[in-house]
């Protein structure tokens, strides 16, 4: 068996989320160093505060300030912090009711090792220097013995309130397209189109994936079809693509290749748009290094008849 | 409930820690067809298909979809999917049957978690305004519950070494599992739990053939009935929750009528060993209950299949004989958040 392919995929997102009035005081308040818990109609508070009673589903957003310090209800060490992570060097994840609080906050907890660290232990918050209006303002927690700090009697009402936060994300993976797929990218770099027939309908799929959906079963066998093939349908795109170096418009094409049970997608070029038509016989043009054909070009050959390319439509 | 619903067959792959060599319907394939073969049933057959799983793991969108080429929808099927683990699509499809919507429900799920980094893959399940930017990993997560249930003396790492040891004891009879005998407790991964404490990362899938009443009986030569099914949600603010308790299983698991009966087997759905202290304690187990005799989630953690893989092992034993009545458990989310129970039981013998 071959050597399976496998390449670098980074999925990335600067997801853009509007906040809640109970959200926005709170994420404006810790921008001005100031924490909010909200009352819940049991005569709890909140802290981090919710919009909605988590017993009861009430609306609530009767915010109260809360002092910056408290007590670790549980916590875990990390030591080896990971991408993102509030802290790059080693720190205990902590659950903290900060005092006026009826339940406990998830953040980090700057500690010199696990032995520095216990349930019940006494800790502040440490802000950040830059803050925005984020979770991450707090920078993490530190511990504390000195006195309970007192809340300062803020309102909870801001001049310049924090509607959105934007959180990114990434996630890095190592992908593998799997055997079939494996073997289609292998051909193409030698400019070859290899599909799968199935064993049940004969149908060849192209690009193969190992699986014929009609039948439900496992396709294996290999079937070089092309490099010749039939435009079955076509659109006329009007509108250039962000980051697409292709003038408009263009024709953008399903491609019967010969010997092929269905059509494939690509772009039809060397003709006018206005002249590209079903049952146009096209070629694929590779250009240097590309691994897989850049367009489809007319081949001059008669139009194929509409009877031969009417079932992979 | 005018119907009564049984698993009739069950099939899962060998869980292994990478299938690069696989793509997402290549792994899943020899799974559908396996458990087809076992009631005689084909696609054609099939009232209602229903499957979980989750893009975040394949890091592509609508990977369900390609999936589904392992299926055969054409002719056109009736289908669903759970963005969850397959346990959820189970209840899905059981709710169809009580319908009489349909007779049959095929159910898988299928999960691939070596392509990425499960551990920051699954920060991406939590508030996304509080928790989600500090990326508080899977592992972090159970650690701190493990945390509370120590400082509450509920357990010790003794006591945890122990629950891994039993599982992957256990797992010796389980030729699908992926960790099986004897297993270092190895290093601190977030204290207090060690590697030994976590489940293994792997790929992996499951299917069930679902039944309605005397169809099941025509497909199954003793079909694990479905007496009841209920699964609940807890507060998602972790500072909320007691960590030590699970009364969402509790309350599942009375709705599902796991109390009123003992049952002789449980498979609990338990990929952190403190978790199954949390959970025996929900499900008000004592000595006399079989615990996870496939070696559980910590022998094999196929994610979004770990789930239907515990009700399709508690059916399994059922069939075989070797449980009369069993209870089933599937989580999802961090520390418990949420939790399904199924009650399964045979025909007296």
């Amino acid at each position: 068996m071959p050597e399976v392919l496998k390449a670098p995929l980074v999925v990335e997102f600067p997801f853009t989320r509007s906040l809640g009035p109970v959200q926005s005081a709170f994420l404006t308040g810790l921008r001005e160093r100031v924490v909010l818990g909200v009352h819940t109609g049991d005569g709890r508070t909140l802290v981090p505060p919710v919009e909605y009673d988590p017993v009861t589903a009430e609306e609530i957003r009767d915010l109260v300030e809360i002092a910056p310090t408290g007590t670790v209800t549980t916590w875990a060490w990390n030591h080896a912090p990971r991408r993102g992570q509030p802290l790059d060097t080693p720190f205990a994840w902590a659950l903290v009711r900060l005092d006026g609080a009826d339940t406990a906050l998830l953040h980090a907890l700057d500690a010199p090792g696990p032995e520095a660290v216990h349930t019940g232990m006494r800790v502040r918050v440490r802000w950040a220097e830059q803050r925005t209006g984020a979770i991450t303002d707090i920078a993490c927690f530190e511990p504390y013995d000195g006195e309970d700090a007192q809340p300062t009697g803020h309102t909870g009402e801001f001049e310049d309130p924090v509607t959105g936060i934007v959180a990114h994300a990434r996630l890095d993976y190592s992908y593998s397209p799997g055997r079939a797929q494996s073997a289609y990218i292998r051909a193409l770099s030698d400019r070859r189109t290899v599909g799968e027939r199935c064993p049940s309908c004969r149908k060849v799929y192209v690009p193969p994936r190992g699986a014929c959906p009609t039948c439900g079963i496992a396709t294996g066998e290999q079937v070089e079809v092309g490099p010749r093939g039939t435009v079955t349908t076509f659109c006329i795109v009007n509108i250039k693509a962000k980051n697409l170096d292709i003038e408009v418009p263009y024709v953008y094409a399903h491609i019967a290749l010969d010997g092929a049970g269905l059509a494939l997608h690509g772009r039809i070029g060397g003709i006018p748009y206005d002249q590209v038509r079903m049952g146009l016989r096209v070629e694929p043009v590779w250009t240097e290094d590309s691994r897989y054909p850049d367009h489809y070009r007319p081949t001059g050959e008669p139009d194929a008849d509409y009877d031969t390319y009417k079932e992979l439509l | 409930m005018t119907r009564d619903i049984a698993v009739v067959a069950f099939a899962q792959t060998d869980h292994r820690r990478t299938s690069d060599e696989l793509s997402e319907v290549e792994m899943l394939m020899p799974v559908l067809h396996e458990v087809l073969d076992r009631t005689g049933l084909k696609t054609a057959d099939i009232g209602f298909t229903c499957s979980g799983s989750s893009d975040y793991l394949a890091g592509r969108a609508f990977s369900f979809t390609l999936a589904l080429d392992g299926v055969g929808a054409w002719p056109p099927i009736s289908e669903s999917h759970v963005e969850m683990d397959g346990a959820w699509a189970l209840y899905e499809a059981w709710t169809k049957l009580l319908t009489g919507e349909a007779d049959t429900a095929l159910v898988y799920a299928y999960g691939k978690s070596s392509p990425g980094s499960v551990r920051d893959v699954l920060t991406r399940q939590l508030d996304p305004y509080y928790v989600a930017p500090l990326w508080p990993d899977s592992v972090a997560l159970a650690a701190l519950q493990a945390q509370a249930l120590i400082d509450a003396g509920e357990t010790d790492e003794p006591a945890l070494a122990a629950v891994a040891a039993r599982s992957r004891a256990a797992a010796e009879d389980n030729p699908h599992a992926q960790l099986r005998g004897p297993v270092p407790h190895g290093e601190y991964v977030v204290r207090p739990l060690r590697t030994g404490d976590c489940p293994p990362i792997g790929d992996g899938a499951a299917a069930v053939i679902l039944a309605a009443g005397e169809r099941a009986r025509e497909l199954c030569a003793r079909p694990a009935w479905i007496r009841g099914i209920d699964h609940r949600i807890e507060a998602h603010g972790l500072g909320v929750r007691d960590l030590t308790d699970s009364p969402s299983t509790r309350l599942a698991a009375e709705r599902a009528g796991a109390f009123e009966r003992p049952v002789d087997t449980a498979e609990l759905h338990a990929p952190f060993t403190a978790q199954e202290v949390v959970l025996r304690k929900a499900l008000r187990f004592d000595d006399t209950v079989s615990v996870n005799p496939s070696g559980g989630a910590l022998a094999a953690h196929p994610i979004m299949a770990a789930g239907l893989i515990r009700i399709g092992e508690a059916a399994a034993r059922i069939h075989r004989g070797e449980s009369d009545r069993a209870l089933a458990h599937a989580t999802s989310g961090p520390c418990l958040q949420q939790n399904l129970v199924a009650v399964l039981e045979g025909d007296p013998r």
